[in-house]
């Protein structure tokens, strides 16, 4: 990150709330975060349930728009605009992983990750490329014609980040994604994306709640009560 | 995109190929059946208009009696015609190309083994210009038989085949009551009427004959005329009033105690009343199609609900409302597309038995074809709208969530 201080980052939060509900009922989900993610790391989100975590997540891959505050994406302006406009955004610059891979059922693999290409427009052939480059990438090129139901767990999630991958994005979110699979899937999980940000550069902001797999970014920010009370880089990168 | 989004609502109904069937069912019922009972409405409409044709369509028919519609009082006695008031008719109205007299009843002929219940007619030559019958075997009465009341008869097919069977009938002598009558003629079949009834189950014999022979009276029950060509069947009809009120001295002040009636206004009427038929059967099957719309409707709001998860996921990756809202309602237009085509074939299918069964011309009309597939189209449209809208304003965190 030696160019850091000469480019604008990738994520700026500044004094971003997240309000649920009015008066008496009102949960602050966020409650003045201000946090900077430059191109390239690994972010790992920890904290205990309720403590804002996901909504954070939410708010950073435009799938929630913030009460208040300022939210920079690579320089432009993004906290408040349309359904429409967040869509664009997600679908050009962000890619999901979630913890119940979300794979579309009775659908292969290639199609599923196929998916996010057709919104881009893209042509048949050129769609499948792209897609079996990405399945290639997390090593399940094999099992393009499989349908989610004939692949385990951890294929699964493996497919999962492949359709995250194919649309080529600039940020990758995953909430929770080793929270179905036992510690060895989740280790191979967590192989990939960490393989994935050392050697594509892929910026990746992941939320979790098990602290082995946080060890594997290299940095770890601690969330309480919607605020972050620690911000600091893991031991393995310390 | 466009392409993909149908793709992908083949795929969806494809699926789900027994629910979308029965989804579909609706639809295809619907426009099934208003194909098929418009076509064979407009079949049997076609027929009445054929037959008036074949009617001679300027044909009036003058009746004792008062018209059947007033409702006069029953049970007078109203003097027949006779010849002369025919030959009147005949000859001294401008409008009338030829009037012929005619009286019947319904008696048994018998030749050898054979016998049949028929129309004994008794009338002459103007019969058969008037009423358009042209011969298949034999000839017409000569002056001779028709002044001197022979016993001879022109008998219709259906006579012919009861009697004869496929023999050739002219020459042999048949009974009519205690009249033995020799047949010399037999016309051309012109088939069932538009009311159903058999046009060639009849025995004409010299009006002569059939009163001296058969009635035993000089009366005459009906005129059957047809009017000239060119000139409208109403004037004729007043021409043949005024002429009537006057032979029958019928004083300004009394009603008619006779009835023109006129063929043309029967067949229209007629036709009418089909046309009044089909149209109400017609709107019995769009309720069915109504129906169909909500059923598709139903199945769409469950499709929905159970794809919310793919939906979340849709959104997630990108995809704008929009895009959603095309893709639940391509699902819907193309579901009940499918349905009407299948409809179409269907209701062809079951308005050409219903042709066939009814022994009407099969005539299927293509801009009601057109209608019922754009209406089903249309159906689609609406009740594919208020789902697909529900699937497009979801929250995509919610839908995620969503088990």
């Amino acid at each position: 990150m030696n160019d850091a201080g000469s480019r604008s980052p990738l994520i700026a939060l500044s004094q971003i709330c997240r309000i649920y509900g009015q008066g008496e009922t009102e949960v602050r989900a966020l409650d003045g975060i201000d946090l900077t993610i430059q191109e390239g790391e690994f972010v790992a989100i920890m904290g205990p349930s309720g403590s804002g975590k996901s909504t954070a997540l939410n708010v950073i891959g435009c799938l929630d728009s913030p009460t208040s505050g300022h939210y920079l994406f690579s320089g432009t302006e993004v906290a408040n605009l349309t359904r429409d406009q967040r869509a664009l955004l997600r679908r050009h610059y962000l890619g999901f992983v979630f913890q119940g891979y979300n794979l579309l059922s009775r659908t292969s693999a290639l199609h599923n990750v196929e998916l996010p290409l057709i919104y881009k427009g893209m042509s048949r052939t050129e769609r499948r490329k792209e897609a079996i480059a990405a399945l290639t990438s997390v090593g399940l090129e094999h099992r393009a014609n499989h349908d989610p139901s004939q692949l385990s767990g951890g294929q699964q999630q493996r497919v999962a980040i492949a359709r995250a991958l194919a649309g080529s994005p600039r940020v990758m979110l995953a909430d929770e994604p080793t929270g179905n699979l036992d510690t060895k899937r989740s280790v191979e999980i967590m192989e990939v994306l960490q393989k994935l940000n050392r050697d594509a550069g892929l910026t990746i902001v992941m939320v979790t709640h098990e602290a082995d797999m946080a060890e594997f970014a290299n940095r770890l920010i601690w969330m309480v009560d919607g605020k972050i009370e620690r911000d600091e880089p893991t031991r393995k990168a310390a | 995109m466009l392409f993909e989004t149908l793709r992908l609502a083949l795929q969806a109904i494809f699926r789900n190929a027994l629910r979308s069937f029965l989804t579909v069912l609706g639809i295809v019922i619907g426009v099934g059946a208003v194909i098929s009972m418009v076509t064979v409405g407009q079949g049997s409409a076609d027929q009445v208009t054929a037959d008036v044709e074949k009617l001679g369509a300027n044909t009036l028919m003058v009746l004792p009696g008062e018209d059947p519609m007033g409702g006069g009082p029953p049970g007078t006695a109203v003097p027949m015609f006779t010849l002369r008031d025919n030959d009147a008719v005949h000859e001294q109205i401008s409008s009338v190309s030829v009037s012929a007299p005619i009286s019947q009843i319904r008696s048994r002929v018998v030749f050898g083994n054979e016998n049949r219940q028929t129309d004994v007619v008794g009338t002459d030559n103007r019969y058969f210009e008037a009423a358009q019958w042209e011969f298949a075997l034999g000839r017409s009465f000569s002056a001779a038989e028709i002044q001197s009341g022979r016993a001879v008869c022109v008998i219709g097919e259906t006579v012919r085949n009861t009697l004869f069977s496929s023999r050739d009938p002219i020459g042999e002598t048949i009974r009519i009551k205690s009249l033995s009558c020799e047949v010399i003629g037999m016309l051309k079949s012109k088939g069932a009427s538009t009311f159903g009834t058999d046009q060639d189950d009849f025995v004409i014999m010299p009006l002569r004959t059939f009163q001296r022979r058969i009635a035993g009276n000089t009366d005459v029950s009906v005129l059957y005329v047809a009017v000239k060509e060119g000139v409208s069947t109403d004037r004729a009809t007043e021409d043949i009033e005024a002429l009537m009120r006057q032979r029958r001295r019928i004083t300004s002040n009394e009603e008619d105690d006779f009835d023109v009636v006129d063929m043309k206004q029967l067949a229209t009427m007629l036709s009418g009343i089909t046309d009044i038929l089909t149209g109400l059967l017609a709107a019995v099957a769009m309720v069915s199609l109504l129906v169909g719309g909500i059923g598709i409707m139903n199945i769409m709001l469950v499709s929905v609900t159970e794809r919310t998860r793919e939906i979340g996921i849709r959104l997630a990756i990108g995809a704008q409302a929009s895009q959603v809202l095309l893709q639940f309602l391509v699902e819907a237009i193309v579901l009940s597309l499918v349905g009407g085509l299948i409809g179409v074939i269907f209701g062809l299918t079951l308005g050409y038995a219903g042709a066939r069964a009814l022994s009407v011309p099969f005539t299927p009309d293509i801009s009601i074809i057109l209608i019922a597939f754009a209406f089903s189209a249309a159906v689609g449209v609406i009740f594919g709208y208020f789902p697909a809208r529900r699937a497009a304003r979801m929250d995509p965190i919610e839908a995620l969530r969503h088990e």
